[in-house]
Formats: structure tokens, sequence, C-alpha cells
């Protein structure tokens, strides 16, 4: 087992509130992960830190055991093979559902070779491709605003893929989404899995379990408990602070 | 790629602009009893400068969401090279006959031209610098904005306090830009006497060939790949940075592109109008820019040269009939259209077109 992303003692302040407190986590590469833990519990830090975005106060974070991913900005990670998707469906609403997937697609991310960029035949093939993963190929030519909420989580997640990513970051893809949907989305993310390394941050406890996977528990930024989620969930901790409320 | 660029929207302005340009010089120069009246040109040629203005703005604001307020420092340092070159051609013509330091030198008792005055007696020189200086200003005014991610309402306050602080520097004597007066009693440019009506004719060509080549240059930024990528930046940059893309490098690019944009703008501006000063830096002005391409139709681009068009012909009108009114009325158009035309007039057009077309097409 090989890994994909490893995190070791990394804490994170803002003024003086610990939003992560001396976190480790191992993602092997091609698992799907689900993380969960009540509001404020660090998750979204977690993924900040990850991405780039925020950088930690200490600890190390490594990508394929060589890249410092502490050293990185958001459009690096993303470069590097880390696919981030929001807890709120972040679309680019005037542009076609189409664009959206075609500008997230793999390619060379320069100014330049942006603007001189001609679609290649295998491109516009990769884009149907993935609009019938998502199920979006009928709305190619809608714009992303006109789409529902539950179709909008799904085109992002097109646009990760698009991203050809090694490993996906996932905010709370069932939020505000159907019954129908919801179990939709964790069939997807399990078919995902295998071939990349998912990280599901997840409150819907249903959605978790038909994930079927490995399950962090987060509490006040560290991790407080790891496993199944049978067994988490049978935890008198794990209980108290999260799921006994 | 013709397709791409010429759109019906494009199509038809381009269409009116040759028409436009080739019949204000044959009606000028050509015909008996001048139906188009010398001034009439001048002022037709300073609209298309501010057409084009308009579009540079539309570019950056429309399509990358950066409301610059500060583009007619651009504009004006364009104005400012050109208008150097037009002071070195004067020559020993000026009051002073001095051959080489103009005359506000002269009077300022100047020794020697000022190292930034050197080239500028070559009109090429000076045409790079028209495109050059306000492109270097830009650089560096949006490599520290945009990698600082300055965004939203501070970027548009910064934008205006370097208009402003441009103003106020360019009303120094000491900057050896001629102060207060600015740069003017310009006489000619490439040996055609700017006195002229047929050079004033070939002026108001050029601001025309202008605006069409930066309307068709926009075009071909925003209908690219990367145009969209813009429109991602303008809708969700953060989502456009999560999916590997360096936004500051995407802004920095269009802001140089239409930094030069309002250069070439400002450059023939001057020449059509005798005079350059540092007015033209004013706040005001620049908010000006921002009325026209909302007015028109902000990220349509051909709807920012329309808007621009359609303000300056009013502010020449009103302010020819009730002065006092003028930025009344100004203000009262900006309240008018945001509230009305969201869109703007552009838009409001096309809707009532399609609408006509729908009511016709239905059966009786």
């Amino acid at each position: 087992m090989t890994t994909q992303l490893y995190l070791s003692g990394v804490s994170r302040s803002f003024d003086g509130f610990k939003a992560i407190n001396n976190l480790s986590m191992v993602v092997a590469k091609g698992e799907l992960h689900a993380v969960i833990g009540p509001n404020g519990a660090g998750k979204t830090t977690m993924m900040d830190i990850i991405t780039g975005k925020t950088r930690p106060d200490e600890g190390d974070v490594y990508w394929n055991d060589v890249v410092d991913l502490t050293k990185v900005d958001e459009a690096g990670s993303a470069r590097l093979g880390i696919g981030r998707k929001f807890q709120k469906p972040t679309v680019f609403e005037t542009l076609t559902v189409e664009d959206n997937i075609g500008i997230a697609l793999k390619a060379e991310r320069g100014v330049f070779a942006t603007l001189f960029d001609h679609q290649t035949s295998k491109q516009a093939a990769k884009i149907t491709e993935l609009l019938e993963l998502v199920r979006l190929n009928d709305d190619r030519a809608r714009m992303a605003a006109e789409l529902s909420h539950g179709q909008k989580q799904w085109l992002e997640i097109g646009m990760l893929l698009a991203q050809d990513p090694q490993l996906l970051l996932v905010d709370e893809p069932a939020a505000g989404m159907t019954d129908a949907e919801t179990m939709r989305t964790a069939e997807l993310l399990k078919d995902i899995a295998g071939e990349r390394s998912v990280v599901v941050v997840e409150h819907d406890m249903e959605f978790v379990r038909a994930l079927g996977c490995k399950v962090t528990v987060l509490h006040q930024g560290s991790v407080l408990a790891e496993g199944t989620l049978d067994h988490v969930s049978s935890m008198p901790e794990v209980i108290e602070v999260y799921l006994g409320r | 790629m013709f397709n791409r660029l010429i759109d019906r929207r494009m199509g038809i302005f381009l269409a009116g602009l040759f028409i436009i340009t080739v019949a204000v010089p044959i009606g000028n120069l050509l015909i008996a009893g001048q139906p188009v009246p010398s001034y009439a040109v001048a002022l037709l040629g300073k609209y298309l400068c501010y057409a084009l203005l308009a579009v540079s703005l539309d570019l950056v604001w429309g399509f990358a969401g950066i409301l610059s307020l500060g583009h007619g420092a651009f504009f004006a340092l364009g104005g400012y090279a050109m208008g150097m070159h037009l002071m070195r051609e004067i020559g020993t013509r000026g009051v002073y006959a001095d051959p080489l330091l103009p005359d506000f030198m002269v009077f300022l008792n100047y020794d020697e031209l000022p190292w930034f005055w050197l080239g500028f007696d070559n009109f090429l020189f000076a045409s790079l610098m028209v495109m050059l200086i306000p492109g270097l200003l830009a650089f560096v005014f949006g490599w520290l904005a945009f990698r600082s991610r300055v965004t939203g309402v501070y970027l548009s306050i910064i934008t205006q306090a370097m208009t402003y602080a441009l103003m106020l520097a360019f009303f120094r004597n000491e900057m050896g830009l001629g102060g207060n007066n600015g740069l003017t009693d310009f006489k000619d440019l490439l040996g055609f006497n700017l006195q002229t009506d047929s050079t004033r004719a070939g002026l108001f060509v050029a601001a025309a060939i202008a605006l069409a080549a930066g309307l068709l240059i926009s075009k071909f930024i925003t209908t690219s790949k990367l145009g969209k990528v813009l429109v991602g930046v303008r809708d969700a940059e953060s989502r456009t940075r999560f999916i590997g893309y360096r936004v500051e490098g995407y802004k920095l690019f269009v802001f140089i592109v239409s930094a030069m944009m309002a250069g070439v703008a400002g450059a023939i501006y001057t020449p059509l109008v005798g005079i350059i000063n540092p007015g033209e830096f004013s706040p005001a002005n620049s908010i000006e820019i921002v009325i026209w391409v909302a007015l028109g139709g902000r990220g349509t681009l051909v709807g920012a040269a329309i808007g621009a068009i359609i303000v300056a012909l009013a502010k020449t009108l009103l302010t020819g009939w009730i002065p006092e009114i003028w930025l009344f009325a100004l203000g009262g158009m900006f309240v008018l259209v945001t509230l009305y035309l969201p869109n703007g007039v552009l838009g409001a057009v096309e809707n009532t077109i399609k609408k006509l077309k729908r009511k016709t097409e239905a059966p009786a």
C-alpha cells in the first residue's frame, strides 16, 4: 500500500483558536476515506491545508511521500493532482455546462497556451464521456446557472474528474440532494475510488454508511477515532461528542 | 476564425463603422460645401477614441470582473507619450524657437532635455511608448495588486487612487511634462499639418481603424479558452484556482492588454483635440468610462463602444444647450440604466428585436 497523502502533527490556529491541533492522517493510494466530525472540528481547515489555501503553523504535509504540500498554492496543488469540491456547489454560472467541463479539462494551464488553445477531437470526446458519467449530456448547452442544486453538485464532480486528479477532496457532496441523488452520488464516488483516492467530508450518516469505507472522526482539530463506521459509532467518546447529540 | 470574431453584433457594428469611416472624410474633403464640417470630423474622431477606451475597460470589467476606476490614467499616459512626440516635432517653430527644448522648458529655465524625453523625436519610438508606458504601469500595478489578491471594491479604490496620484504628479512643473498646462500648441505629425482638414480626416480614420482592431483583439481574447477562464475568474475565482489556473497571471494579461489599448486611444485623441493635460487623469474621467460601459452593455464589447458614443454625443449636445445640468444628466442616465436596463442599451435593443420577431412569427 503506497501513501497518497500524509499529514503528521499538523496544527493551525486562528487568533488563538486551534482549528487543527496535532492532526495526523494517512490516505493510501486508491483509498476511499470518509471524514466526519461536528461543526468546527477542523474539516474545512484540513482541506484548506492540503490544497495550499492555508499554511499550517507546524507539522508535515506530504504528497506521494515526496512533495511538501505546505509549499504550494491552490493552483499548484491542483496541478499536482488534487481536486477539490466545495461544500456549496461552485460552478461557473455564466458558462455552459460543456464549457465548465472544458476549462477544467486537464491541459496546459499557462496564459498563452490557453489563449491559443484549440479543442482537439480527443478532448471533445473526453468532455462527452464525462458529461455522460455525471448525467448532464442532455444539458450540455445550458448555462450552469440553470441547473438544479443536485445537478450543480454533479457538474462540479465532473469538473473535478476532468482535471484527472489522483486525489479528490469532496466536501459534503450530498448536501441538498434528494435521497435518490444521494445514493447515486455514493455509487459514483465508490466507482471513482480505486483508480483515484477519494476523501469525503460528510455529515449525512446514511451517506457515509453507503460509502462503506474507512471513517476518521475529527474532534477539536484532531483525530478522535478511526475505523469502520460501525466500529467508530460504537465508541463511547464518539457517541458523546458527535453521534449521541 | 472569421465566425468566431464576427458575430452578428460585431458584424453590424463594424459595417456601420466602415460606412462612417468612408462617408465622413468624403463629406468633409471631397463634396463641395462641406456637408460634414471640419469640427465634426474632430469631434467624431474623439468619440471613436472614447469608444476604444470603453472597449478596453469592458475587456477587464465585463469579462474578468476587474472594475478599474483608473482607466483614464492609461489613456492619459498614451496621450502624453504622443504629446511628447508632437512637442518635439515643433522644433524651432515654438515661441522661443529653441531647436531642442519645448517652450515650457525654456520658460522654466531648463538647460537640457530631461532624459525621459530622449527618443521621443522618433515617431516609431513614441508609438511604442504609447503602448509600453501604460502597459508597464499596468504590469507593476497589477502584479502587486493581483498577487496580493486584492479584489472587488478594494481594487477599484486603489485604481482610483492610482489615477489621482498621477494627476497630482503631472500637475507639478518638476515632472518635466508641462505641469498645469500640459502639452499643447502642436504643429504637425509625420510632416502633416495638424490644422488641415485632411490631417484631421486621417486621424479620424486612424481612430476608426484602432477601434475596429481593438474590438477584434478583444473579441479574439474573450472567445478563446482564456476568455472562458476569465469569465470563470469573474464568477468563481477560487474555483478557477482550485482547477489549477494561476488567476493572477490571467488578470495581469488582460489588464496589460487593456491598458495598452487605452494608451492607443489616448495617443490618437491628443493630436485630434490638440492638447493633453493632467485633467485627463482626473478620477471623474475614469468613472465616466465606467458609465459608458454600463450604459452600453457590460461584457458585450460592441455595447461599450456604443455607450461611449451615446454619452459623448449627449455631453456635446447638453453642454452646448444647458451646461449646468450635464452632471445631473450623466448621473441620471447611470441610475436609469442600472435600474431599468441591466444589460445596457445594447441588451435592451436586442431584447426588443427578439420580442418583435416573436410577435411577427406568432400566428395571428
